[in-house]
Parts: C-alpha cells; structure tokens; sequence
C-alpha cells in the first residue's frame, strides 16, 4: 500500500527527524498520536483568508439561488447528472457488496423452509391484494363503457425490474432512493415506479446506470388519486416521514364526496408519456377521514400499502417496446 | 505530496458518500445516517486548520449536494460543510489535540452542519422542513456522528497527518 512506503528522503528535513515511532523523543502518550507540529503561530498562519470565505459563502449562495430559479430547467442539472455517471456505479457496486451483509441477520432469526414459505405467501398475499385493490375500480368503471377499454389497458404494461440500492439521509428532509436501472434498461425520468404492493414513486432524474425516485411519502410528492369506490379525484401529498405511521393526505376535489374508511385509493394517472403515474396503480386505503368547516375540501389520511421503509425489488412502467439491457415483464407476465 | 495529500482526501470524501448512501441506510435510526462526509471535513480541518477545511468542506458540501439520490438545493451541504470546516479548523491548535477534544470539536461540528444544512432548508422554504422536525434529525445525526467518530474520525486524522508536509517540532 503507497500510505506504508517510506518518505523519500528528499523531502525537506524529513531527515533530521527521529525516524520510528517508539523512538520519537517528544512523545506524550495521552496525546492524540499526530506528527504534526502544533505550536503556537499554527492559528493565525491557518486561519483562512476572509476574502476566501467570502468568496466561498457567495458561490454556495448563488448556486443555491441558481438551482433554486432554475427549477426543472436548472443549470444545476447537467453537473448533477455527471456525478450521478460517476458515483452511481459506485453506489451499485456497494450495495450489491452491503445487500447479503444486511440479510446476515435474516438467517439467524428465520429458518430457512420458515423464509420460503413467507416468500411465497407474501408473494401470493401481494397478488391477491393487487387484484382486490384493481377490483373495485374495475367494478366501478365496468359500468360506463369507455371505462371498460381503459380498464383492460390498465392491466398492460411492461415492468422493468430494479433494486434499491441507496437511500437518501432523513437529514436532507427529502424522501429519495437509488435503483440500479438507468437510462441504457430504458428508465426515464418521470416514469412510475412500483412495487408487487403498489405505488412507490416516480423516477426524477436518471444516469446511464442509475435513477433517483422521489417516494410518495416526500412532501415534495403530489399524486393524483381516485378512490376505488366512488371515483372521486383528488391530490395525494407525502408528510415526509417514513417511521411514523407512514401517511399520506388525499384531499379530494369535490366537497360532498365523502370517501369511507377501507376504501382503496388508486392513481388517476395521465396518458402515456404525457405525465409522470400510470393509471389504476393501486396506493392505499382509507384510514382516517377530516372535515373542517374552513376547509372546502375533504381529507383523508391514506395508509399506503408499500413498506417504503423496506424498500427493495421494484419495478418501473415503461412503455411498450422499450429497449432495454435487462429482462423485461411484458404485458402478459412473460419475461423478455 | 500535496497531489497524493489532495488525491487521499478526495477518496476519503467519495468513499464516504457512497458508504452513507449505500451502507449506512442498513444500520441507521428511523432513516437518520451518521454523516461520514461530514466526518471527513472534520478530520481534515483538525490536522490541517481552518483555511484547508473551508475549502475541503466547501469541495465535499458540493460532492454531497449533487450525488444521487440528493434531490435538495445544489449548495446547502457545500455551505453546512465549510461552516463545520472553519468550526473544527478553529479548535485550539497550541498543542496536539486529546481524544476527548477531538470528539467534541466532532458533536459541535454535527451540530454546526446539520443545523446550517436545517435552516438554509427553512430559509429557502423547503416545504418538508419544520423546526421541530430539524431539531429532531439535528439531535439524532449529533448522537449518530459520535458513534462513529471514533471510528472513522481519528484513523482518517492518522493517515491524513501522515501525508502532512514536516515541520519542525516546536
């Protein structure tokens, strides 16, 4: 390793330095063993330059006023982009390194036969709620004959499967992840992503190996939602917490709609390639229902049915066709 | 030396942020990471003074700010980070610092970052930010950046302080 090769002995007085540790005469054993000399001097002749930090404090402001004007047109982006080309492999490389470390404790709490028959009963409780949740709207929009096509596109699309490979800081106050799908197995920004549960997010920015998907549950995040029942529109928002009892706020359009608890939310979603959330994509229940007199709309809290905290294998709609590097689920359950 | 010096501290800065990003996330309370970005600054600041650690906090602040999965203001870490590089850089430097010094000048630097990084969100109106809820990440990231400051912080200022230019001893 270059760190244990010895100094040449060209550098400076390097030579007339005790050579060794043990052997060095000013050593203090309850001080912090550094090499460095601290004496008196060191603060004024490090202090940094005021101009320095002037100049520094204004290039991060300006930058932030940039990024923040810029909006989704940001010339904050493009830089962006380039870091995520280069620590997104990174960040892949590690968490294929660190995902059998963290399932380490798995083995010791769970037999194995236990853990296959969990797999495939939450497999097959993921299936069952996925057509319990698709059926009310189904039931609802078999009723008008333009609904019935738009129901039977529903059920078509082609999934590109991902992992969950990092996690945004609770620090930063944003609810973000990395999947290891980019831009070359066909993952474009705006794209819904999904897990065998429902709703997860959608994708927000893409590198060629990556993309960052901005979860539900981010405050930043607003979903348009139907509730199964009744058809009633309205606006999902996150609260930005994952650990509290995860919630969403659906505030629906009409006044007098009165959704009832149990009742399952869906996406209202937009045409294909027009916005960002497919149609039908199953997000939650109704669990709590508010009613303010100042307030001319009705709330809702959502229970989503993903564990967004337990994120892991998660699919992205993309559309019909894509080229992809990796496997894709067609519409008919077939891999490609 | 200073090529190998700024190359060193440049992997020291990416590997943390992958390993917050990646690893971390494992381990961590209620989604709050120990921020070993922050760390590094710290170490940097300690062996080398303020004006390096301004610069190195500044550098590694904008790392941060634009790795994914960042989706906040490009220039928020930049700025949280210099502060805690002037921060740490300050620390009494007439003599070698002790353990306990060390960590200290780590929690007031957590503290420092984390609450600059908090209330430039409050400034700018990120809608997710309320004060409570940056009290409460504050309070946790301190808790989680001393946890592993012993282990990252003083191996990091060992091997920064090995490719210190020599001076004589005083």
């Amino acid at each position: 390793m270059a760190l244990r090769t010895p100094l040449p002995p060209s550098l400076g007085d390097l030579g007339n330095r005790p050579s060794g540790r043990r052997t060095r005469p000013h050593w203090d054993r309850r001080r912090w063993p550094l090499a460095v000399s601290w004496g008196p001097g060191d603060a004024a002749e490090r202090r940094p330059p005021r101009l320095l930090v002037v100049a520094l404090v204004v290039a991060g402001l300006s930058l932030m006023t940039l990024d923040q004007v810029g909006g989704d047109d940001s010339p904050v982006d493009p830089v962006r982009s380039v870091v995520g080309e280069v620590v997104g492999p990174l960040e892949v490389a590690a968490g294929t390194v660190v995902r059998p470390l963290a399932a380490i404790p798995d083995f010791f709490t769970t037999r194995g036969s236990l853990r296959d028959d969990v797999a495939a009963l939450e497999a097959e409780n993921a299936a069952l709620r996925d057509e319990l949740a698709t059926s009310d709207l189904d039931r609802s929009r078999l009723e008008q004959y333009d609904g019935l096509v738009a129901a039977a596109r529903d059920q078509q699309g082609s999934i590109v499967p991902a992992r969950v490979v990092a996690h945004g800081a609770a620090q930063t106050f944003t609810r973000t992840v990395t999947i290891d799908a980019g831009l070359t197995s066909g993952v474009r920004p705006d794209m819904t992503v999904v897990a065998a549960e429902g709703l997860v997010g959608r994708v927000i920015a893409a590198t060629s190996t990556t993309a960052t998907v901005l979860l539900i549950v981010d405050s930043d995040s607003t979903v348009g939602a139907r509730v199964g029942r009744s058809s009633e529109v309205g606006f999902l928002s996150g609260n930005g917490s994952l650990t509290d009892p995860t919630r969403l706020d659906l505030e629906l359009v009409d006044a007098s709609a009165v959704p009832a608890e149990g009742d399952v939310v869906l996406t209202w979603g937009s045409a294909e390639g027009q916005g960002p959330y497919r149609a039908g994509v199953p997000i939650g229940t109704v669990t709590q229902l508010f009613s303010t007199p100042r307030d001319t709309t009705q709330r809702a809290i959502i229970d989503p049915f993903v564990d967004l905290s337990r994120l892991d294998v998660v699919g992205v709609y993309v559309p019909e066709g894509t080229a992809s590097d990796r496997a894709v689920i067609g519409p008919d359950g077939e891999v490609r | 030396m200073t090529a190998l010096r700024t190359g060193v501290t440049a992997l020291a800065v990416l590997l943390a942020i992958v390993l917050q990003a990646a690893l971390l996330p494992h381990v961590g309370w209620r989604g709050v990471v120990p921020n070993l970005c922050l760390l590094v600054v710290v170490a940097g600041a300690l062996t080398r003074g303020a004006h390096f650690g301004v610069v190195l906090g500044f550098c590694a602040g904008l790392a941060l700010d634009l790795a994914p999965p960042a989706d906040h203001l490009a220039g928020r870490w930049a700025l949280a980070l210099m502060a805690v590089g002037l921060v740490a850089g300050l620390v009494r430097r007439d003599e070698r610092p002790t353990i306990p010094v060390v960590l200290v000048t780590a929690a007031v630097a957590s503290f420092v970052g984390a609450s600059v990084f908090g209330l430039l969100g409050v400034v700018t109106g990120d809608p997710g930010v309320a004060v409570t809820d940056v009290l409460l990440a504050v309070v946790a990231g301190v808790a989680g950046d001393l946890i592993v400051a012993p282990l990252v912080l003083l191996p990091l200022m060992v091997l920064l302080t090995r490719f210190e230019p020599q001076r004589r001893l005083a």
